[in-house]
């Protein structure tokens, strides 16, 4: 397998405008000649696809929502980084891409991350001139906050629904495009493999989900833009229907997945009420600059507050133990997210946990009331508060929040190189689902500027490199048998899934399969762990295909049957990440191996022999697949341990 | 952990777009009152597949309240009439136990029924494709802060452009009309700089498809305003026909 990351020579400040330069062009009269598929209407997607049309070439775009609008992304709160500098206050391509590089824990590829920071500043600009309405300061110039412990401002927000408002912009381009007849848009549409030809990347395989139609389309390349696997777990703080589907096809036709294991569990969610819960939702991490995070020092304590037999605010000052501020005193309760998740899984482990579950800890906004009353309270979280009340029925101004930790993101994706083409030639992967920019662990507002770089800066002009290099003749027939061995693999699937008639239903497995993945393969990981649930989970997937019972048909709007789709692919899927978590000696971000850790508990990395992309090819459904490393260097930052103290 | 409620439903289950339709009754027991409304849905259709029988379609996919996917009439009201509360926010709380809830899909010529409660919106994108936009190539675009934005315009484009489209405004209104949608992308466009060069384009364009897509007239009832989960405001339908009037007369002075 060639993992050539095709990184351009000269300095990294230099290397992308050099790039650009040797890039090939296409013959702007050549352009129509060429079709590009786009899997995925997300901010990769939508900047994409809308940006590709505008450079005149045919778009297609497909969606598995009701309207490219509701993609995942939507659900985005906190904010959007890059490198202005408006606040004068010491910020630069130069620290956002240090900043990345040492937040990711050293595990990202030094030339993209450089590359993200000098794009982040034009994404503002792009975003601004569709109207976007980011927050402003009274002169009328944007506003920033700083996040996730930056020591600069750098993000820029709008409110708390900056994800919402960067999608409909990029939905508004893509609107446009397809008002003008260049993207022909699929919603409802979900693609199920990929068509390779001659070992590249030539269509896809699509069902639709109202009329169960199974169609293909060819195309001269395409790209996935497909989001993130944090369903994985079953809950996340990801949308329902967000799924490894389009990422795992391709990845059994031969692409390569890279660091499956490296995942994100966010601090701050509200904790699981019961057994129906179906997600989790995330509150903003920025109320971790005013909250005060705590449990109760002892057992008792916590053991009288789960029976509801005492109130917190009963709890003497004494009795606390605000356990961040205590073991890291310069970061306090701004410690990262990996950091602060695995202390609250800490102290709940402990039995030290608040809520009914014994798996909850306070984020407690007292003192800040205190300090700056209730309004100014009001005022910075009022939405957030509220959204707390609407689920959970309790009034934080008056009793502390309870949080604990949900899975938010993957870092985790399919490997591609500086031009986001995957091993397999003309496939591109954008967004959350390839592995390129956060190493092993991702700073807060980076997701959104990474999506947003790949799919209006950076793939329009590396994807005319490939399509420039085939010429616009190649597009293959949709009759050849290579579409049609694919489309004959799509359609017996589902007809097994439909006819196996047997007494579980597709959410009892994924419920399964993420208890199995959030105990083993989650906050902390083991060798001893990863094993048993390797051991379990071919005997889960196997009773999946044997007592599986999806009711209905294929001709028509089956929910259950997309499920089962999804939920068949996780759990092959979670099998590749619990390999990975177990080749991995090492702690490193977010993945903290029980077997690696300093004497104070945190995560000890070994550069030594990890400072490598761990990317997996399948080899079959029999055989084992096979670890392939990119070996990462650092020319720029230096490699130190994260302390927080 | 909640107290438990044991409720009817009477769900309406429709196989597809040419199918009439009719109401079921399903009993839905233990439901835990810290569950979402969407969450006891899920408890049924789990029961139903238990049974083999087909679970109730619905559409749903952020349940926080932001993707505007989910969309159902519950007691007669677009998203069950927890004030700014879309339906996956709404908690099972409010209910009482041995409560009968009739659960509906939109209902509007504009929004055909897929599928029990999953109708079609694509409407909305056409009206979006139309005009909704702001006409800048990527890349082709001045420096942010170039152009100052007054912060009080900025917060009103914010609160117009907070609308998640999900079609509520539309299937409250006795005239199916998508006049609040449709004000609140106008507004929004209309109220900063940027949107300044196709603001009469726009707004005539979006009210053109507005009319082709089926949708009807406004009357200004205000049962948009009142279930709208965003709770984008009536001011903004004045606006937009201040918008539109004005375009119209820019368009027959320049004629
Ligand atoms: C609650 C929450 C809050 C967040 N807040 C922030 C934040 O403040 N700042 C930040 O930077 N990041 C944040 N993130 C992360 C960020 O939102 C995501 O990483 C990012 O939006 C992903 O964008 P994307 O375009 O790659 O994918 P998505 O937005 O997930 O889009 C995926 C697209 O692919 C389509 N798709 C998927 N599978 C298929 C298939 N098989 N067939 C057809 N179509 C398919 C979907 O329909 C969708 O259009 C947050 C994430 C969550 C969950
Ligand atoms: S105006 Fe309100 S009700 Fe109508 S689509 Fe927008 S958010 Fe939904
Ligand atoms: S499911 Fe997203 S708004 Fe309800």
């Amino acid at each position: 397998m060639n993992l050539d990351a095709k990184i351009p020579t000269g300095s990294m400040a230099q290397k992308w405008d050099k790039h650009r330069f040797d890039l090939k062009l296409v013959n702007p009269a050549n352009k129509r000649k060429y079709e590009v598929i786009v899997v995925g209407s997300g901010l990769a997607g939508a900047s994409a696809a809308a940006s590709m049309a505008e450079l005149g070439y045919n778009v297609k775009c497909f969606c598995y929502q009701d309207s490219p609008r509701r993609a995942h992304s939507i659900a985005a709160q906190g904010g959007i980084n890059a490198a202005k500098n408006y606040q004068n206050d010491g910020d630069s391509v130069y620290r956002l891409f240090y900043d990345t590089v040492k937040g990711g824990d050293y595990r990202s590829r030094e030339a993209n991350v450089y590359r993200l920071a000098q794009v982040s500043v034009d994404i503002i600009d792009q975003c601004a001139a569709q109207g976007v309405p980011f927050a402003r300061e009274y002169g009328g110039l944007l506003a920033n906050r700083s996040f996730g412990g930056a020591q600069v401002s750098r993000t820029f927000y709008a409110r708390g629904q900056t994800g919402q408002q960067l999608l409909l912009g990029a939905y508004s381009s893509l609107c446009r495009q397809i008002g003008l007849g260049k993207v022909q848009m699929f919603p409802r549409t979900e693609m199920l493999d990929v068509v390779l030809i001659d070992g590249h990347a030539k269509g896809v395989i699509v069902r639709d989900m109202v009329t169960g139609e199974i169609s293909r389309h060819s195309a001269h390349t395409v790209v996935l833009a497909t989001g993130g696997y944090g369903n994985v777990f079953y809950l996340s703080t990801n949308a329902m229907g967000c799924n490894v589907t389009a990422t795992h096809r391709a990845y059994k036709r031969g692409a390569a997945f890279a660091n499956p294991c490296y995942t994100q569990i966010h601090p701050t969610c509200i904790p699981v009420s019961g057994d129906h819960q179906s997600k989790l939702t995330l509150m903003s991490e920025s109320l971790r600059n005013d909250g005060r995070v705590w449990v109760p020092k002892s057992q008792d304590v916590a053991e009288k507050i789960r029976r509801g037999e005492i109130n917190p605010s009963g709890i003497a000052e004494v009795d606390r133990d605000y356990y961040l501020e205590r073991k890291y005193p310069s970061f306090g309760n701004l410690v990262p997210r990996d950091v602060a998740s695995r202390n609250a899984k800490e102290a709940c482990d402990e039995g030290r946990g608040v809520v009914g579950s014994g798996l909850g800890v306070y984020l407690d906004f007292a003192d800040a009331i205190g300090r700056m009353g209730e309004d100014v309270v009001r005022e910075r979280y009022g939405n957030l508060f509220d959204m707390y009340e609407k689920i959970t029925g309790s009034n934080a101004y008056q009793n502390p929040m309870t949080i604990y930790p949900a899975v938010h993101y993957t870092m985790g994706g399919l490997w591609v190189d500086y031009n986001l083409m995957s091993n397999i030639p003309g496939l591109f992967v954008i967004g959350e689902a390839n592995f390129s920019d956060h190493g092993a662990n991702r700073l807060g507002a980076s997701a959104l500027m990474q999506g947003l770089a790949d799919g209006y800066f950076v793939l329009p002009y590396t994807i005319g490199q490939y399509l420039a290099e085939i010429g616009p003749d190649e597009r293959p027939s949709e009759a050849s048998s290579e579409f049609g061995g694919v489309e004959e693999s799509v359609k017996s699937r589902i007809d097994k899934l439909l006819s196996i008639k047997g007494k579980r239903t597709p959410t009892s497995f994924h419920r399964e399969l993420g208890q199995i993945i959030w105990d083993k393969c989650g906050m902390s990981r083991s060798e001893s762990g990863l094993n048993e649930a390797l051991e379990k989970l071919p005997a889960l997937r196997q009773e999946f295909w044997e007592n599986l019972n999806v009711p209905g048909e294929n001709g028509s709007l089956n929910q259950s049957l997309e499920l089962a789709g999804r939920v068949a692919d996780f759990l092959e899927f979670g099998e590749l990440m619990c390999r990975d978590a177990l080749q991995r000696e090492e702690s490193c971000g977010g993945h903290f191996r029980e077997e690696h850790q300093t004497e104070e508990g945190e995560a000890k990395r070994d550069d030594e022999n990890f400072s490598f992309v761990g990317a997996w090819e399948y080899k079959g459904a029999d055989s084992t697949p096979q670890i392939h490393k990119e070996e990462l260097t650092y020319e720029e930052v230096k490699m130190t341990q994260r302390s927080y103290k | 952990m909640g107290k438990d409620l044991n409720l009817k439903l009477k769900v309406w289950r429709q196989d597809n777009a040419d199918d009439h339709g009719r109401f079921e009754e399903y009993g839905a027991n233990g439901i835990d009152t810290d569950m979402s409304f969407l969450e006891m849905l899920d408890v049924v259709n789990e029961g139903l597949i238990e049974d083999d029988r087909e679970p109730i379609a619905f559409d749903s996919d952020c349940r926080e309240g932001i993707c505007g996917t989910c969309s159902m009439v519950i007691n007669g009201v677009a998203h069950g009439g927890q004030k700014g509360t879309t339906a996956c926010q709404l908690h099972m709380r409010h209910f009482s136990d041995g409560a009968t809830i009739t659960i509906e899909p939109w209902r509007a010529t504009a929004f055909p029924v897929h599928r029990d409660l999953v109708v079609d919106r694509t409407a909305f994108d056409r009206i979006q494709q139309a005009g909704g936009f702001i006409s800048v190539r990527t890349g082709s675009v001045p420096d942010a802060n170039a152009t100052p934005v007054p912060k009080d315009d900025s917060d009103l484009a914010m609160d117009a452009a907070q609308c998640i489209g999900c079609g509520a405004c539309v299937a409250s209104c006795k005239n199916a009309s998508a006049m609040l949608f449709v004000a609140a992308k106008v507004s929004h466009l209309s109220l900063v700089p940027q949107g300044q060069p196709e603001r009469e384009r726009r707004a005539l364009a979006m009210v053109e498809q507005m009319d082709k897509e089926g949708f009807g007239n406004c009357t200004v009832t205000g049962s948009c305003e009142a279930v709208c989960p965003k709770e984008i405001p009536l001011d903004f339908i004045a606006r937009m026909n201040r918008e539109y009037g004005r375009a119209l007369i820019k368009r027959e002075t320049s004629s």
